[in-house]
């Protein structure tokens, strides 16, 4: 079972991964989910209320397995910056690699959560005019995302093109 | 006439068809009032003339029976003279300007509003004829913009005016070079004369239409196809079966209950109907010309690169017929809709592969030759010496009917999807719309080898995405279409239409 890789052709640098402290507050997102799910449980257990206790009892599970995943899936997340478009991948075991030409953007949003922004991190999200695109780069600090920002604006002045 | 028709688009300010009020809201409030005044008539004028509350007599018998004739037409004219005011204050205030860069329109008299539109936005024209406003000889024209509600109508104009205008709006928009516009033909005859022939004319003017480009639908074609579509044909079965237990089992009050069902079904049916009656499309200097109605007509032109993208579709019964369906995403979107119920998205409501065929003639206009053929005769039926890539055998697991057909085929302009064995689709995407370009593999794609490719466009009814491909097929695609995408942006010259032609 091999994974899905881009060929050495298409790829023109090395990926460029996100921030390690990612990891952080993606561990903080699940363990409040997680905590949630399991008190559910317990509760649910304690009135002998076996059956109605199967629904948070899996999302516990699965939020434990969620969990011993994040440093992994953290680590798949990565970008580039080609010549003509910006290549982003994500998801372990489901994979997505996305390419969005420079000219085709509308606008770069900078975003930061409580979370992420007491460890310094932001998210640099790309808008099209479709709106399936869905690019956001999670976890890069301030300044790269600000420097990452203003690069990418100027790339798509300078390859500006229509709808 | 046609010498205010030409003057529209001088720079200046200009003011709507006189009768734009009424035929906006006028119609309507008139009804609501005389709906009101039936119900309420009583209680109004116990509210005017408080001793007439404790009598029962008919309000016309009093005013008739106490000489308070006068009073009562004195309100009328008082509330009707109101009213006139106030549509005279809206038209008045209700003006729009045409220059060389926009279209501008300022309307409202408490809340003022300012619209622009910017000539090389345009994502296509409308202009529509109300049965009402065709009475009177308006139309709507109405400027498509990307975007939700972004739209800058001009509501009402005089319909020979509107066509003179559409035909400069674009003409400014394409780049071209000034020509004398094409002036409705000076006639001498009277009103009533003129509108009938209006209403007889076809929606699309044949001296506009590049000749042998109009497809047109036949009455019994559209009523087959409506007939053999999957929602009536599941509606009749459900009818028959209700009226099959109503009749095992005596239980005729079942059959009331589907009255309300019957009655809304035959409503949409011959709305429908009725709308996609008289449909053309035709091809002109500026675009697609798309033109349907029987009462109310509608007619738009799309200026070439509009479409983002096209999907070709076929149920499972139209396959007897040899019927297609042509689907499109646009970046703009009418307000009104379309000749199937829905946002103006279907352009061929229904049609053999040779209308197919001219259709995507018109909207696909450049394309190499002999490409438009192969992308027909592969993408619609099954042949020999396929240029698609198909599916592996492997993924019969997740395609099991369709993974022959189940395929993907690249061009420098275009990318197209071709899939379903029982309900067959072709999507086509032009590469110079692409937005982004996506590649996703899940646990089971993994475990078999495939993965999905997605293409991203604007928002529409077609999502272009193809499963179950072979990887490394789906890897080579991917890095094909993210460079084609690029370099069909570069050369796409299609919102300066006319610029590159000379």
């Amino acid at each position: 079972m091999d994974k899905l890789e881009l060929p050495a052709a298409q790829v023109s640098g090395a990926w460029r991964r996100v921030s390690p402290k990612l990891i952080v507050v993606e561990l903080i997102g699940g363990l409040v989910f997680t905590l949630i799910a399991a008190a559910a449980t317990t509760v649910l257990l304690v009135l002998h209320l076996f059956w109605p206790a199967i629904a948070p009892g899996v999302l516990t599970i699965a939020g434990i397995v969620g969990l011993a995943l994040t440093p992994r899936r953290v680590r798949a997340i990565g970008y580039q910056l080609r010549e003509d478009d910006l290549l982003f991948r994500r998801g372990i075991g489901w994979q997505r690699f996305v390419s969005v030409p420079y000219g085709r953007m509308q606008l770069v949003d900078i975003t930061r959560g409580p979370v992420a922004r007491s460890l310094g991190l932001s998210e640099l999200k790309f808008v099209t005019a479709a709106a399936s695109t869905n690019v956001t780069i999670p976890g890069l600090l301030l300044a790269d995302a600000e420097e990452l920002r203003d690069r990418l604006v100027s790339l798509a002045e300078s390859r500006r093109a229509g709808l | 006439m046609s010498d205010s028709a030409a003057r529209l688009a001088d720079g200046e300010w200009h003011r709507l068809h006189p009768a734009s009020p009424l035929l906006k809201g006028g119609i309507a409030l008139l009804a609501v009032l005389g709906v009101v005044l039936a119900n309420l008539r009583e209680r109004l004028l116990a509210l005017f003339v408080p001793q007439f509350g404790e009598q029962d007599d008919d309000p016309v018998d009093y005013i008739l029976g106490h000489g308070l004739v006068l009073q009562a037409l004195a309100v009328v004219a008082v509330v009707l003279l109101v009213l006139v005011f106030a549509f005279y204050l809206s038209w008045r205030m209700h003006s729009f300007r045409v220059t060389e860069e926009v279209v501008e329109v300022r309307s409202g008299i408490v809340f003022r509003t300012n619209r622009k539109a910017r000539l090389d936005r345009i994502q296509g024209i409308n202009i529509q004829r109300p049965f009402f406003a065709r009475l009177f000889g308006a139309a709507k024209l109405e400027i498509n913009q990307a975007g939700q509600d972004a739209n800058v109508a001009l509501s009402y104009l005089y319909a020979p005016a509107a066509d003179v205008l559409r035909a400069e709006i674009l003409r400014r928009a394409s780049g071209g070079a000034p020509e004398p516009a094409l002036e409705p033909e000076p006639d001498g005859r009277r009103v009533f004369d003129r509108r009938v022939e209006e209403f007889l004319t076809p929606e699309i003017d044949p001296r506009t239409a590049e000749p042998g480009s109009v497809v047109h639908i036949s009455a019994p074609r559209l009523a087959g196809a409506t007939v053999l579509s999957l929602g009536f044909l599941v509606s009749v079965v459900l009818i028959g079966v209700a009226i099959a237990l109503a009749v095992r089992f005596r239980a005729f009050g079942l059959l009331f209950v589907l009255v309300p069902f019957v009655l809304a079904m035959g409503n949409v049916i011959v709305r429908r109907f009725l709308r996609s009656l008289r449909y053309r499309i035709a091809g002109s200097p500026d675009g697609v010309r798309i033109g349907y109605g029987l009462f109310s007509t509608s007619n738009e032109t799309l200026p070439p690169g509009r479409i983002h993208s096209i999907e070709i579709s076929q149920t499972l019964f139209w396959r007897i017929a040899g019927w297609w369906e042509i689907k499109v995403n646009r970046a703009g979107h009418s307000s009104t809709q379309g000749a199937q119920g829905q946002a103006n998205t279907t352009i061929m409501p229904v049609g053999v592969a040779a209308d197919v065929n001219r259709v995507l003639e018109l909207i696909l206009p450049g394309l190499p030759p002999g490409e438009l053929t192969t992308l027909i005769g592969h993408g619609l039926g099954r042949t020999a010496h396929d240029p698609f890539t198909t599916s592996p055998r492997r993924a019969v697991v997740l395609r099991w009917l369709s993974w022959r057909r189940n395929g993907f085929l690249v061009t420098d302009d275009l990318v197209a999807f071709r899939s379903g064995a029982v309900w067959r689709r072709l999507v086509i995407v032009p590469q110079s719309r692409l937005q982004s370009v996506a590649i996703r593999q899940g646990p089971l794609e993994r475990a078999l080898r495939l993965a999905t490719i997605r293409l991203h466009t604007v928002a529409g009814p077609i999502r272009a995405r193809l499963g179950a491909v072979d990887r490394d097929a789906a890897v080579d695609c991917f890095g094909e279409v993210a460079s084609g995408a690029v370099a069909a942006g570069h050369l796409d010259t299609t919102h300066r239409w006319r610029e590159g032609r000379a």
